[in-house]
């Protein structure tokens, strides 16, 4: 394959690592972005998603490896000298200037003409539904209202890489839902190629055309959010993703048996049935917990206990009936043997 | 159920409030009282004891002050020396203040502590042991020599109200600056130096009120070439009748009002107050 047939990457991390206080925090990081996509970093706390978030912006510089932005190497570049643009997590609004300014000083700081200055920030503004709030101060205006100031500064400098730090983490949870959306919108809209740092997972999956799950400064697995949610490769991001019941045996048509495996049911991938089918297991209804438009129904069979989210007629606590699991993942040590079990 | 607890708020409001006049007129009798009675001694002919007002009000010992040539030369020279105090002070100060409050360098927490020291006891020993010093280098009864002992007096409020002021800026705005493709520089002048500017005006305040106040030092360091303001003050007790003391009191209280006036819309509702407020 010649070069002129594969377009450059939009962002691509190569052997990054990292090391602060003497520890290794990343450790031979590789990524792929593709120009206009929207890939998530998702993981618990002090996983190094924001270091490595961080290395991409030029705030630390990698111990080895390189950063590289459209094809180009960005490693030794500050970041003022990135074609990136960050939003922060806490929005870091400068105080002392009006919305307008605010958006407007990266342009100013790059010397753009005044004319340009104005057709551009007004029209950023207007993108975030915020040209009526140009003249307030930050703290005037919602934690919302912020959030989407951070987003225009970014957005203003037509980056060539957008990075989100954790930008819903600071709103309520209804609007959280609406600003993804409205982000996940502008971002597609502009075909920005964007890395965002989550830890919530209901946001890499709602947001992301691509997930890299890190696990201690390395990334457990990247894919689509529908592939990471049906075939994990790995138990962590199974554990990680989604519900999980884990049960240690073997299995085998639907019925679990004593064995050395690690076996991963999603509680939808669960049927309660009231006769006996093939493959199916008899199991007690423990109790029931309404989800509103499904039941979680926690089901009993030895020692083993199972979560079903079971949708429509709900059996009552006590009841005995049937369980037939539809899919099961087989993990062992730890990797992913077989996902249609 | 409502109106009881509506009564009970009430009540509470009424009684906060009036605590709050309580304080407030204390504060008045306390503050405004001595310099109420400074005035109007600087405009009275005599005032004594019984009469609540004083016998006559005249204009003389305005004129007797500042046709006085020692007392005009003190006061031109307090209000040269102070600037440049306070200007040679900021110089030293303010970078030593931004590496304290931004590099944890060896020894930091000794220098912090170490200059609170120097303020912690009775400064005329420190001044003697100083004197001893200028002897040796000809700064006796030098315009420098008075400098330097009035800058020393503002190194705590120049030093510890910046490095406040500056720690108090929020790391991630340095950083969106940077993002937003500010040179360090940049970044410095146009964020970091600017959300500090209230707490570094505080502190020229503070340093110009102390330089000008300063009187133990320039006194010994001073005299008799050198008078300032203050030191002017210990001869005009005993030499001067008392209102010509009352005027120059009044003389010396002007810049601090000023001042303050001047900072007022800054400090109060102003910066200061958002800067903090942000996370």
């Amino acid at each position: 394959m010649n070069q002129e047939t594969t377009p450059p990457l939009g962002l691509e991390l190569i052997g990054l690592r990292k090391i602060l206080g003497g520890r290794v925090i990343i450790d031979n990081l590789n990524l792929k972005v593709n120009r206009g996509e929207m890939v998530s970093l998702l993981g618990p706390s002090g996983c190094g998603k924001t270091t490595t978030l961080r290395m991409i912006a030029g705030f630390l510089t990698p111990d080895a490896g390189r950063v590289e932005v459209d094809g180009i190497d960005v490693t030794a570049r500050g970041p003022e000298k990135r074609p990136s643009a960050m939003v922060f997590q806490n929005y870091a609004l400068w105080p002392h200037m009006s919305v307008y300014k605010n958006v407007a000083f990266p342009l100013k700081v790059r010397k753009v003409l005044k004319e340009e200055i104005d057709a551009r920030v007004t029209r950023v503004l207007e993108m975030v539904n915020l040209i009526h709030h140009k003249d307030s101060r930050p703290s005037q205006i919602s934690g919302g209202e912020q959030q989407r100031v951070a987003l225009a500064r970014a957005l203003v400098q037509e980056p060539k890489v957008l990075l989100l730090d954790e930008p819903l983490s600071n709103l309520d949870a209804r609007l959280r839902v609406k600003v993804r959306e409205d982000i996940r919108e502008v971002q597609s809209t502009l075909g920005i190629t964007t890395v965002i740092v989550t830890h919530d997972q209901d946001e890499a999956l709602s947001i992301s055309d691509r997930i890299a799950v890190m696990n201690s400064g390395a990334i457990e697995q990247f894919s689509s959010p529908t592939q990471l949610y049906i075939a994990p490769m790995t138990e962590y991001v199974a554990n990680f993703i989604g519900s999980l019941n884990r049960v240690e045996g073997s299995y085998s048509g639907g019925l679990i048996s004593s064995g050395s495996d690690v076996i991963g049911i999603r509680p939808e991938d669960i049927a309660f049935l009231n006769s006996h089918v093939e493959g199916s297991f008899p199991a007690r209804v423990d109790h029931v917990v309404s989800r509103g438009h499904f039941s979680e129904v926690y089901l009993q069979r030895g020692d083993v206990k199972l979560r079903a989210f079971i949708a429509g007629d709900v059996p009552t606590r006590g009841s005995i009936g049937y369980a037939k699991i539809n899919r099961a993942m087989i993990y062992r040590d730890g990797r992913l043997v077989n996902s249609n079990g | 159920m409502t109106m009881k607890h509506t009564a009970f708020d009430k009540a509470r409001v009424v009684s906060s409030k009036s605590v709050l006049a309580i304080f407030i007129s204390a504060m008045v009798i306390f503050i405004m009282g001595p310099i109420l009675w400074l005035g109007m001694h600087a405009f009275a002919t005599s005032w004594t004891y019984p009469n609540l007002l004083p016998n006559g009000w005249t204009l003389h010992w305005w004129h007797q002050v500042f046709l006085d040539s020692t007392l005009s030369s003190a006061i031109r020279n307090s209000l040269i020396i102070s600037p440049v105090v306070v200007m040679f002070s900021a110089l030293i100060c303010l970078p030593a203040a931004y590496a304290v409050s931004r590099t944890n360098f060896f020894g930091r927490k000794t220098f912090l502590i170490g200059i609170f020291a120097a303020n912690a006891f009775p400064k005329i020993g420190l001044f003697a042991a100083i004197a001893t010093l200028y002897y040796a280098f000809n700064l006796m009864g030098t315009l420098i020599g008075v400098v330097i002992i009035q800058i020393l007096g503002t190194i705590i409020y120049m030093i510890w109200i910046p490095a406040a002021a500056f720690s108090a800026v929020p790391r991630n705005l340095e950083e969106a600056a940077r993002d937003a493709g500010a040179s360090k520089t940049r970044v410095f002048r146009t964020i970091t130096l600017r959300m500090a500017l209230p707490g570094i005006l505080v502190a020229v305040i503070m340093s110009f009120l102390a330089a000008f106040d300063e009187a133990q030092g320039t006194y010994l360091v001073g005299a008799p070439t050198i008078y300032t303001m203050p030191t002017e003050m210990y001869s005009l007790v005993e030499n001067y009748p008392i209102q010509v003391a009352a005027v120059f009191s009044v003389l010396l209280a002007v810049p601090s009002i000023i001042l303050i006036a001047l900072a007022r819309k800054h400090i109060i509702g102003g910066q200061l107050a958002e800067g903090f407020q942000i996370r």
